[in-house]
């Protein structure tokens, strides 16, 4: 069987991916998509544990599902601040959305 | 427990949950008449906030610890919390109630998302399972985020909004991560049971959890209670957000921030004290108290300097936890849940003033406060008190939080974080007493002859505030008590 660690590596390499995206990208919806990123790492890193260290109990299991739930959530209303910011700017890029400042 | 039991102790969520309900039904319901539901909607969700804490402080007064399938706990501790959510939401709503309707055409929604907001802060402060605690998380910071964009054509309100939302994502992805090692690690979600195993022996691998484990929760948890260095989005939100619900993202929200860091590192995480999480909390706090204080005094936005400001005090806040020792006084723990208390009734109050200064000159900035005396000597004074107690100047609420915070910390022999957190009271004055130097001796560009008319609600807002802020300076002991008492079985757990 393939050892636990090789899950938790692939989680934090994807993770990483994902934190990388988040400081780098300037599109508002770029940064949506690292975030995404960093939770699956999170669902892997859930799941695995669940298969490893408590397979009779489905505590990992539930967890990953409600923070796809909860993600799903968050990006509707992540995705509606950002058209409500593109109708009064028309732009989407964090570093032009610079109005507040001090 | 049984059913009955399980409905008695979750009557306040229930009953906030119903009052949300109802609120989004009436507007519905009146929909051809809109002026009923504007009218007559705020004071429902205040009626239904009244009984919430009505409610509340009966359960208190039983004095529960009961768990709700592990994956809540209503204690006494829980139930502070509560209360202390569901009066800075009457008193926002008190404030809202001319700020909103002059703004927006979606008025009910308003109220509503408030007392959604105080569904999730019970949620989270009574959770007792990580799975519970991301889930209320989530919950506070979605409604959060759609009530500083409330304003969606104001270019202020969108933008704080959205980079609230982007840090809030990344936040608690982060915290999730955190998360995930705890489970693996022990196998178990529910705080108590991550005690147990590790109590068992830091032995191996679970020894070197604690440290990750409590530094990427730490990134979710201090995201709400904005502490340096995760408090990029505080100051743009709090200054884009509609001012009501500026005034309940830095007392209510913060309040609920400070809650599950106790919870969690207290009942879930106590054997990584003295090595791991009170390391974190002192430099966290540290960091907190001399940045917010710093860039605070070159704010020239009232918001924005109330925004640093109550960064700043998250600071303070946050000592009382470090100076949590193995002592039976636990003077910590209730000296923090003292300065949340009088915290919520002073911040609210400035905001409130900045509230009545908006809604006259449309302006936050410090010019708007010239010669504020002679153009509304009730604002003046009201914030003069505020400020005052901001400042931690007695005989004030603020004076006696950050008294006890910092006795904790000097018995609990954390002598440089105390004089640090001195240090930095004494800066804060500085900007504090700016403000106040606005007010009295700075020319009006008018020559101060329009006078700022304050509403009833306002006032009495304001007067409730005021007098808090003075009753927990002047008569301190009941609420010490009271305090101590809800502290105390959080300890006992401990």
């Amino acid at each position: 069987m393939i050892p636990l660690s090789w899950y938790l590596v692939v989680a934090a390499a994807l993770f990483s991916i994902g934190v990388y995206g988040v400081l780098t990208r300037r599109n508002a919806v770029g940064v949506l998509m690292g975030v995404e990123l960093m939770l699956n790492a999170v669902n892997l890193n859930l799941v695995a544990f669940w298969r490893y260290v408590t397979p009779t109990k489905m505590t990992g299991q539930v967890f990953a599902i409600i923070v796809i739930t909860v993600a799903a959530a968050e990006a509707a209303v992540g995705l509606a601040l950002v058209i409500a910011a593109y109708r009064t700017r028309r732009t989407v890029n964090v570093e032009e959305l610079d109005t507040l400042k001090g | 427990m049984t059913t009955a039991e399980t409905f008695l102790y979750l009557s306040p969520e229930l009953t906030l949950l119903l009052v949300a309900a109802l609120v989004f039904v009436l507007d519905l319901v009146w929909r051809r008449d809109p002026d009923r539901a504007h009218r007559w909607l705020p004071w429902v969700a205040m009626g239904g906030l009244a009984v919430a804490l009505i409610i509340t402080v009966a359960l208190m007064a039983r004095n529960p610890s009961a768990h709700i399938a592990t994956m809540m706990v209503i204690d006494p501790m829980s139930l502070f919390f509560v209360a202390i959510a569901i009066v800075g939401a009457m008193l926002v709503i008190l404030s809202a109630l001319d700020y909103i309707p002059a703004r927006t055409p979606y008025v009910s929604e308003f109220y509503a998302l408030v007392v959604v907001a105080v569904l999730a802060i019970a949620i989270i402060v009574s959770a007792n399972d990580l799975i519970l605690i991301y889930l209320g998380m989530e919950f506070l910071s979605i409604t959060s985020y759609i009530l500083v964009g409330f304003l969606k054509r104001n270019r202020g309100s969108v933008e704080g909004a959205l980079k609230y939302f982007l840090y809030g994502a990344a936040a608690s992805a982060v915290m999730l991560y955190g998360m995930s090692f705890l489970y693996g690690a022990t196998g178990a979600t529910d705080l108590e049971a991550i005690a147990r195993v590790f109590s068992g022996g830091l032995t191996g691998d679970l020894a070197l959890m604690g440290f990750p484990a409590i530094a990427l929760l730490m990134v979710g948890f201090g995201f709400k209670a904005s502490l340096v260095p995760f408090h990029q989005w505080a100051p743009d939100a709090y200054e884009g957000a509609p001012t009501p619900v500026t005034a309940f993202l830095a007392t209510a929200s913060k309040a609920a921030g400070f809650a599950i860091i106790a919870r969690v590192l207290l009942v879930g995480l106590p054997m990584f004290q003295e090595k791991e999480w009170v390391p974190i909390l002192m430099g966290l706090s540290i960091l907190t108290m001399t940045l917010g204080n710093l860039v605070a005094i070159q704010q020239r936005d009232m918001k924005r300097l109330l925004a640093y400001s109550s960064i700043a005090q998250a600071g303070y806040i946050l000592i009382g936890l470090v100076a949590i020792g193995r002592d039976v006084a636990f003077g910590g723990l209730s000296g923090l849940l003292v300065y949340l208390f009088a915290y919520l009734f002073t911040n609210i109050g400035a905001f409130v003033v900045v509230i009545a200064v908006e809604n006259a000159t449309g302006a936050t900035d410090l010019p708007a406060y010239a010669g504020l005396i002679r153009r509304s000597p009730l604002l003046a004074s009201m914030l003069l008190l505020f400020l005052l107690s901001l400042a931690g100047i007695p005989p004030t609420g603020g004076f006696l939080g950050k008294f006890l915070v910092f006795g904790a910390a000097i018995r609990a022999h954390f002598l440089t974080l105390a004089i640090i957190a001195i240090i930095n009271s004494v800066i804060a004055a500085f900007y504090y007493l700016n403000v106040v130097r606005y007010m009295f001796f700075v020319q009006p560009p008018d020559g101060g002859r329009k006078a700022i008319a304050v509403t009833p609600a306002i006032r009495v807002a304001l007067w409730v505030c005021a007098a808090m802020t003075l009753l927990i300076g002047v008569c301190a002991q009941p609420f010490v008590t009271w305090a101590a008492h809800s502290a105390s079985l959080l300890a006992a757990v401990w």
